[in-house]
């Protein structure tokens, strides 16, 4: 295996390294690998300082010796903190590659799994669960509440991002026509949320209002294992794939003419966004802001021309697990949903790499 | 496909301003129509702005709508279309008219297809300055917290544009969209924020944000009409600098148009049209994100010709929703943004899935 720096007056983000083993060879750019180096340590960090929070204070130092098997704090980390933790940042990972997915395939940067309409798609079967089982019509259960709302989100995320990708489809899956019909299906998911929370009781509506901001408050052990397992699937298919989709990025006719089956390949990338997304809302709700901030924060931290997928996914979880700790933190004794929070950190972040951006980058 | 940022291939600049294949026969000849296209489109407005003072849970015969406009009697039927229909046609018309040209001339500023009214700050700028009045002042009256909203909308955009261009370059397309997307978010989050510590916040929001033209208060209509005039002038006056733009910064840059100046008329245009009707009959901001693409299909890609086509159309659109869901729901009735979606959306859907779409 050699590695070799591509040229001395390459600008930063172009630095790379040609690896070749003996079957296969592929460039590792420094700046974006030190991105994902970073943001995993930065990661580690802020889980640590998320499970040290709460009622009962445990130091950085406790916390990682408890995760690695220390009986002392052993039930509070592990089975209390731990899985909310690790639910913030699986969510913030999944949302970041989906994100990373539908931007690259519809070469659009304001394209998410918001706009592929598995948000608004959810967030109108939880609002229409919480108002139809809500006080004014006798008070919704602990299991409907705890079982049947995430349920209902990943069949409602699933059932929209699937609608979504059939009526685009003709004679071929075209990028810009998924976007379209995707904001139009959106658009009628969010407006019929609004029209149901004007219909039920204004405490209900609070609820369902705190559900659809996206929230980790109370995840356990049950939540972390299908966005795990979702992740531990699709997760190297897409970083197999990461040719395919940066050939894709080229436009039909040369990606055709490297060899691509364009509508098959575009179909299996929008197919696992919209995968993740689903399942990463049903563990949480639908956080807001991830899915379109992850990657455009990624591909300018790393000085890359698309979205990275493995800077996605650590961006995403770091803004996602960041946020979390803001919101439990960060207001006394009001614990505000994860949702809200997101944006408030992860814009003006975006806005900061805008302002101080040197090049333009597209996409 | 979209590329926002990118200066488009010099075969988009040959001739035609159009992109991509050549339209087909019927809307070509659409297009050499185009003002007899308009003159239907607003006698559609009127008929549907007549149907709206008439349609509802009493119907109005066209007799009593005249006897009650030019000779009123302080007859029940007088006090329904003077006091409650005219005024809410009215607001329709005036929201329906700001925010379809608002969202044509955001998606062209933006080059985005995704991009609506709300996408530069102004919605949630006035969400977010009316929620806060209602938070932290005690603000309950809404002659108040229009104002609110109005400076909230004028603030976020100013921002918008102030971060979306003050990188090196200036404001392009993409800077402007992303910074639009990530103020909208910032101010979201602590919208829901506010409304999730604030139950009578909570209240107002909710119903803000579906949206309605009905049981506005009717002084608010000659406050607000003067903004959205401006805002109108201002539209069409951005119209050429707009089309130049479209071929690219450094294209219409070499024509003579001064691009910063083009961008900030533009600005202003969509925060003082978005401002006004977000202020007045709350976020109807589905609106504006389809009628660009049902205006851009009847009238090409023009803007002299797209912006007052997304007008009418918003206008029609809005009261055929407004008028619809009076007819659904007798005697009661379904709100506009609900109808809106109802309509709007898979009509739009279809719309994208017949034809290939013009592309900005």
């Amino acid at each position: 295996m050699t590695g070799r720096p591509v040229g001395k007056a390459a600008p930063a983000g172009r630095v790379a390294l040609t690896v070749r083993a003996a079957r296969v060879s592929f460039r590792l750019r420094v700046r974006a690998a030190l991105v994902v180096a970073g943001g995993l340590a930065v990661l580690a960090l802020l889980m640590a300082l998320s499970m040290g929070r709460g009622d009962f204070p445990i130091g950085v130092g406790a916390v990682f010796r408890a995760v690695l098997g220390d009986p002392e704090n052993h039930y509070v980390v592990m089975e209390l903190r731990l899985p909310r933790a690790l639910t913030g940042a699986l969510v913030g990972a999944a949302l970041g590659l989906a994100g990373a997915l539908t931007q690259t395939v519809s070469r659009n940067a304001l394209a998410s799994p918001d706009t592929l309409g598995i948000s608004q798609g959810a967030s109108v079967v939880i609002v229409a669960l919480t108002v139809a089982t809500g006080s004014a019509a006798g008070g919704a259960g602990g299991t409907l509440a705890s079982v049947g709302i995430p349920v209902a989100a990943l069949a409602g995320g699933l059932v929209s991002g699937l609608a979504v990708y059939l009526l685009a489809w003709r004679h071929g899956l075209d990028g810009f026509r998924l976007v379209l019909v995707g904001i139009g299906f959106a658009g009628v998911a969010a407006n019929v949320k609004w029209w149901l929370l004007t219909l039920g009781d204004v405490n209900d509506a609070g609820r369902a209002m705190a559900w659809i901001t996206g929230s980790l408050n109370a995840r356990g052990w049950e939540h972390v294992r299908p966005v795990a397992l979702a992740l531990a699937v699709l997760v190297p298919l897409v970083l197999v794939g990461a040719f395919t989709l940066g050939a894709l990025r080229l436009g039909d006719e040369p990606a055709r003419g490297l060899g691509l089956r364009v509508d098959r390949d575009r179909s299996l990338f929008v197919l696992a966004a919209v995968a993740l997304a689903s399942v990463a809302t049903a563990a949480a709700g639908p956080v807001e802001f991830v899915a379109l901030a992850a990657p455009q924060i990624a591909l300018r931290l790393a000085g890359t021309g698309q979205p990275p997928l493995a800077g996605s996914l650590v961006t995403g979880a770091v803004l996602t697990v960041g946020a979390d700790l803001v919101a439990r933190t960060a207001f006394g004794g009001v614990e505000l949903p994860v949702g809200v929070v997101t944006a408030v950190l992860g814009a003006p972040f975006l806005l900061y790499l805008l302002v101080r951006s040197r090049r333009k980058v597209t996409t | 496909m979209t590329a926002p940022a990118r200066p488009l291939p010099a075969r988009r600049g040959s001739g035609r301003l159009a992109a991509g294949p050549r339209p087909g026969r019927v809307r070509r000849a659409l297009r050499r129509h185009r003002p007899a296209v308009l003159v239907a489109l607003l006698a559609l407005t009127a008929l549907l702005a007549a149907a709206s003072v008439m349609v509802g849970a009493r119907t109005v015969a066209p007799s009593g709508v005249w006897s009650a406009l030019w000779h009123p009697a302080g007859s029940e039927e007088d006090i329904i279309v003077r006091s409650l229909r005219v005024p809410r046609t009215a607001f329709g018309l005036m929201a329906g008219v700001a925010l379809g040209v608002a969202g044509a001339l955001t998606q062209g500023h933006t080059r985005n297809p995704l991009a609506d009214p709300g996408l530069l700050g102004v919605t949630q700028g006035a969400a977010f300055a009316m929620v806060l009045g209602i938070f932290a002042l005690g603000v309950d009256d809404v002659r108040g917290y229009v104002w609110f909203g109005f400076a909230g909308a004028l603030l976020a955009s100013v921002l918008v544009f102030a971060f979306g261009g003050a990188g090196r370059g200036g404001a392009t397309p993409l800077t402007l969209a992303l910074a639009g997307a990530a103020v909208t978010a910032l101010l979201h989050g602590l919208v829901s924020g506010l409304v999730l510590l604030d139950q009578q916040a909570m209240d107002t929001y909710r119903f803000w944000q579906a949206g309605a033209i009905a049981g506005r208060d009717p002084e608010l209509l000659p406050r607000l009409l003067p903004f959205v005039l401006a805002g109108l002038v201002l539209a069409m006056a951005n119209a050429p600098g707009l089309n130049a733009l479209a071929l690219g910064e450094d294209v219409a840059r070499s024509l003579g148009h001064r691009v910063g100046l083009t961008r900030a008329v533009g600005v202003t245009a969509i925060t003082l049209l978005t401002g006004a009707a977000v202020a007045a009959c709350g976020a109807l901001a589905f609106l504006g994100l389809i009628v660009p693409h049902l205006a851009r299909s009847l009238s090409g890609p023009d803007h002299r010709w797209l912006l007052p086509f997304s007008g009418l159309l918003g206008a029609a659109l809005l009261l055929a929703a407004d008028v619809g869901g009076r007819l659904v729901a007798r005697p009661g009735e379904l709100e506009v943004g609900i109808m809106l979606a109802l309509i709007g959306g898979p009509f739009f859907v279809a719309l994208v899935r017949r034809r290939k779409p013009v592309r900005l």
